[in-house]
């Protein structure tokens, strides 16, 4: 790539060819303000607010958005035709602009406020009468004040080249020019809450957080998201206790500048259906009843009494971090049982080999990839950000997709080659060594591995990735997609069957048989807790929420929302990271390492430490991999799964809704409404579409 | 004054048929074969010896224009596009070639194509020109059915086709990119240069937009030969014929084929009559087209009507439509009009002419009827020039423009009137 030399402000910079001057500016710290300009999308050059003056062109101002930089170039930011320039835009900017923030959402981290200050007239000429633009509706997430809108059309693009769902334009034209969707429809994608980000001003605005805070009031801290095995960076905003909102962090290999809407929108969630204080159900038929922590430890004690430690098993869910889980395996392991599993999806592969259960290209590497085949797998669900991705490498550069399973709408085109292992198998045996590309991707959803035949298909699919020339000296092109946060770390920290242990569908027969009588479940809710544990088993529910789980347990302990605790995370890249704590859980709820760390103690079989710090210092002792945040340990090519028959069934979508995959979306009322309004007014629409 | 043999509409009144026959006679089509024969490169060269600048408006140079283009296609193929979207109030000189004289449009095509590597040409006709543009079909199907286009267009061996394409009547098509956009079948939004369409147009493909007189006066010259045009004319860089259309308050508004740089008030005698009234009953005249600043009387005297002589006092040729105003014009009430259509006319896209051409608007609704302070003269005056250079097409200029030539000759005429109102309210 060859560089050009220009000069900006009298500063010389060099930089690569075809990089514009704004971006060439903003390198420099030469700040050059714009409103439509957005690194992620496209140039449409509109706003003109970053007018600079390139000397010897013609004898006006240049769009920098756009104006590629020219060898030799001499550009000026502050000379008085640039500063002319900006107040004429930003008067025009104004005049139409209703001037409400201080009733606007946006107001304390507008654009339009903060470039006003800085760029504007003090005071207003315009005499006319102001425009005003009817609002348009796009559904429970976003509210719009279109009267704010100036036009810079980013929510435009991204509807239309990040999420792939076109929905949004630019209607008529001149002054009239107003944007909406050209016929009543809501925005579709999971990425929507995006466009909040994006709009520059406050015509889109978080329809949750409507009137709630301000921006100055909120304390940020910058943490993980769990919602799925993405590990999305976040921002999670509090007022008090409560979460007021989550905003998306940059993190350019995980998950860019984007959430998807359940990230995004389910923190209501964290403040209903919350278990504040213990909870034990003395005899088989009465009801929880509240009851006190010493209580709860000691009532746990009497009923473990007796019990061999090969009747004990332990399940971890969805969320839960890694302290926890290496608690309680560490617990676990003291008392005697090797019955253990993180995989309560009832997923079957081997987890014996990293490799086998990463997503090895990495997310990052999906940029790379000229040839992606989905298996098994609904992206779009199940990580919308890298179905995102997907979406972005066909997009700007055209790469081919294809797809084993069902045929979902993924925003983007891909053909679609069949529905079952057989015909993946028939493809790598068509395309053996006949494969072009470079750098070849399969993306293995977990949901695959969910079906009797589980371990046979992954060692089916370590001989179709080799067929298909996916691993090669530089490049691992096998991809498994999970859609648990906790579930890869789990899996590193080895919480799967020890020696002689029983898997999640053994441990889940056994409470039937009576060869386990007691079953502890962290924070395991997706599956069905109660139709499927046998009524004799004694079950320990610890976890933030009253869903499926405690609705079982005999003794429910209240634990902490991934907001409230410290911890360390996975995601399916295995890329480790640390989550802060934003909020305090209610009540009398505590961190769950601690919760296991005091009922060790209470069971005579006390854990070796009492700070995160010691406990941190054991994980990161055995586990060295944890300790480099925002790494990926490396993991070796080699064999996995076992060799078997595996049926002709077709492969499935596990997420029947995505609204509704976790504890913490079931207790939120926007997942539910999205529920309503988004997935249900497709149902509707599709049934209107046949009568 | 032009001579007669030196005219190239002949048929510009549609005395004659519009048809192949009748154009042959004419001299359309004569001896196309041999000028492709001599090569692109005499072709440029030729054009370029012509002196012949864009009959668009902007005036610059169509031989330059045309060598632009990559000598050597990179893969992409190259087109042209005739841009027949003539919008520009006071304009009416395309439509009578499209009309009248298809065929020397049609056969400029295939040259100017040849000469620039392409093998179709798209004609982007006005929605309103809906006659026009079946008549303009009827010569292309003509042409085809004689060999004249298609496969070995005129027997020379290259393959062109000409595809016409309707607009649906928006005034900003008229601009270049955004009427690739428009043929590409998206909203008609001007795009930013660069690229150039040279480099990157229609389909992303190499480029050229010309007018249609630009193209339809190509043959002419190729067959009379570059020096020959470049003799007509006031000097080397305003040389040649020129359509003008002259309307508003004369005796006769017509068409008609001048040479460059004839004087204004010549052009006004001796083709339309006259101004209405006597030249002395003269207010002003808009010299090309909506968009460039009017003339007061005093320079309408000896302006001569060519690029550069109009850009010195501040105006431009445009696209040679010349508006006469006589004395009963409420000239205020005449810009205020202009600005109303720009303000109807801005595409929405950019900040500076969405906003702006609005604002303008009121504001002159209410000089009009002096409904205003004589500081917000010069407020409107700032305001055309935060829209003037700043937007990403000359819409925005074209809209500031009338109203800074109404401010800078008849300024006076819009105090006055504000303080005519002040009194009828006090």
């Amino acid at each position: 790539m060859s560089t050009v030399k220009l000069t900006i402000n009298d500063m010389e910079i060099e930089v690569e060819r075809g990089t514009s001057i704004l971006q060439a500016a903003q390198e420099l710290g030469v700040e050059v303000p714009h409103f439509c300009y957005h690194e992620k999308l496209t140039v449409p050059a509109n706003c003109r607010m970053c007018l600079v003056e390139v000397e010897g062109g013609p004898p006006k101002p240049a769009a920098s958005c756009a104006m590629a930089c020219g060898e030799g170039m001499v550009v000026r930011t502050d000379s008085e035709m640039v500063k002319k320039a900006r107040k004429g835009v930003m008067e025009m900017l104004l005049i139409n602009h209703p001037l409400d923030c201080p009733i606007c959402d946006q107001g304390g981290e507008c654009d339009l406020q903060d470039q006003a200050m800085g760029y504007g007239f003090d005071r207003s000429r315009f005499q006319e009468n102001k425009r005003a633009v009817e609002d348009k509706e796009l559904g429970p997430l976003i509210k719009t004040v279109m009267t704010r809108c100036i036009n810079c059309t980013r929510c435009v693009r991204f509807a239309e080249e990040v999420a792939g769902t076109p929905v949004l334009g630019q209607m008529n034209r001149g002054e009239d020019a107003e944007i909406g969707t050209f016929v009543d429809e809501l925005v579709q994608t999971e990425l929507s809450g995006n466009l909040i980000d994006i709009c520059p001003v406050g015509a889109l605005t978080s329809k949750p957080y409507a009137f709630k805070a301000r921006p100055w009031e909120l304390t940020k801290t910058e943490t993980i998201d769990v919602h799925d095995a993405v590990g999305s960076n976040i921002r999670v905003d509090v007022k008090g206790r409560e979460v007021m909102r989550v905003l998306p962090c940059l993190h350019e290999d995980v998950n860019e500048e984007w959430i998807s809407d359940r990230t995004r929108f389910s923190y209501d969630g964290l403040g209903n259906g919350r278990l504040d204080r213990p909870y034990i159900r003395e005899d088989k038929k009465g009801k929880l009843r509240e009851a006190s922590w010493e209580e709860a430890f000691g009532f746990i004690a009497k009923k473990l009494k007796g019990v061999k430690g090969e009747e004990i098993a332990g399940l971890v869910g969805d969320l839960a971090e890694i302290e926890s889980i290496v608690a309680l395996k560490d617990l676990l392991g003291k008392l005697g049982s090797s019955n253990m599993d993180c995989r309560t999806d009832g997923a079957k592969f081997d987890p014996s080999n990293r490799a086998g259960y990463l997503f090895n290209s990495t997310i990052a590497g999906i940029d790379e990839a000229d040839a992606i085949l989905l298996v098994g797998t609904n992206p779009r669900h199940e990580a919308t950000l890298i179905n995102a991705r997907i979406r972005k490498a066909v997009f700007e550069r055209r790469v081919p997709v294809a797809v084993i399973g069902e045929a979902a709408d993924l925003s983007y085109k891909y053909a679609h080659v069949g529905s079952t292992l057989q015909d993946l198998e028939k493809l790598a045996k068509d395309y053996k060594g006949k494969v072009k590309s470079e750098k070849p991707m399969i993306i293995v959803g977990s949901g695959v591995f969910e079906r009797e035949d589980g371990e046979a298909i992954h060692n089916a699919l370590y001989k179709i990735a080799e067929d298909l020339g996916c691993i090669k000296k530089d490049w691992n092109g096998f991809n498994v997609l999970h859609r648990a946060a906790s579930r890869v770390g789990a899996l590193d920290a080895g919480f799967v069957p020890q020696a002689g242990g029983k898997d999640f569908e053994q441990i889940i027969a056994g409470t039937k048989d009576g060869s386990i009588k007691a079953l502890y479940l962290l924070g395991a809710d997706e599956f069905d807790v109660h139709g499927s544990i046998g009524w004799k088993t004694f079950t320990i529910y610890q976890g933030h929420h009253g869903d499926h789980g405690a609705a079982r347990a005999d003794v429910v302990l209240p634990g902490c929302a991934y907001t409230e605790k410290d911890g360390i995370y996975l995601n399916t890249e295995g890329r480790v990271q640390y989550a802060k704590r934003a909020a305090f859980p209610p009540g009398e709820a505590k961190e769950d390492w601690k919760i296991l760390r005091g009922l060790s103690d209470v069971l005579g079989q006390k854990l070796p430490y009492d700070t995160q710090i010691q406990l941190r210092d054991r994980i990161l002792g055995e586990f060295k991999h944890f300790s480099m945040p925002d790494e990926i340990a490396p993991a070796s090519w080699g064999g996995f799964g076992v060799k078997g028959k595996v049926g002709k069934e077709p492969f499935v979508s596990p997420v029947l809704n995505y609204y509704m995959t976790n504890a913490i979306c079931r207790a939120s009322d926007t997942m539910r409404a999205c529920t309503l309004e988004l997935l249900n007014s497709q149902e509707e629409q599709l049934e209107a579409a046949e009568l | 004054m032009l001579n007669d043999e030196d005219r190239i509409f002949t048929n510009l009144y549609g005395w004659e048929s519009f048809s192949l026959k009748d154009a042959k006679k004419r001299g359309d089509w004569d001896g196309t074969k041999a000028i492709l024969k001599k090569g692109p490169g005499w072709i440029i060269e030729e054009m370029q010896a012509s002196g012949l600048r864009g009959r668009g408006g902007a005036g610059f140079p169509t031989g330059m224009k045309w060598s632009f283009m990559p000598k050597e296609s990179d893969g992409r193929p190259h087109y042209l596009v005739v841009n027949a979207d003539e919008s520009e109030p006071g304009t009416c000189k395309d439509r009578d070639i499209l009309r009248h004289e298809p065929h020397k449009l049609l056969e400029g095509c295939l040259i100017a194509g040849f000469a620039m590597g392409a093998h179709a040409a798209y004609i982007y006709i006005r929605g309103e020109f809906y006659n026009e543009g079946s008549e303009l079909l009827r010569a292309i199907e003509e042409a085809y059915d004689a060999g004249l286009l298609g496969k070995n267009a005129a027997g020379s061996g290259w393959d062109f086709d000409v595809i016409l394409h309707r607009g649906a009547g928006a005034y900003i098509c008229g601009e270049e990119t955004a009427l690739i956009e428009s043929i590409e079948g998206k909203k008609g939004q001007p795009r930013n240069k660069p690229p150039f369409p040279a480099m990157a147009g229609l389909y992303s493909c190499p480029t050229t937009v010309n007018n249609v007189e630009t193209i339809a006066v190509a043959p002419t010259i190729l067959r009379r030969g570059g020096p020959w045009f470049a003799g007509l004319g006031l000097n080397e860089k305003n040389a040649g014929t020129k359509l003008f259309c002259i309307s508003g308050h004369v005796e006769q508004p017509c068409n008609v084929e001048e040479e460059m740089g004839i004087p204004l008030k010549e052009l006004i005698e001796k083709h339309a009559g006259g101004v209405r009234g006597g030249w002395d009953n003269l207010l002003a005249v808009i010299p090309g087209g909506s968009s460039t600043p009017m003339l007061p009387k005093e320079t309408c005297e000896t302006i001569n009507m060519d690029f550069d002589s109009l850009r010195e006092v501040g105006t431009g040729l445009g696209t040679a439509g010349v508006i006469v105003m006589d004395k009963s014009t409420d000239v205020i009430q005449a810009i205020c009009r202009l600005s109303q259509f720009y303000m109807h006319e801005s595409c929405g896209q950019c900040t500076p002419c969405r906003e702006g051409t609005g604002w303008l608007w009121r504001i002159m609704t209410r000089m009009v009827a002096g409904n205003a302070t004589v500081d917000e003269i010069d407020q409107l005056f700032e305001v055309t020039k935060e829209i003037e250079g700043h937007t990403i097409c000359a819409l925005g200029d074209a809209a500031a423009w009338p109203i800074q030539g109404l401010i800078k000759h008849f300024r006076p005429e819009m105090e006055h009137r504000i303080m005519e109102y002040r009194k009828a309210a006090a």
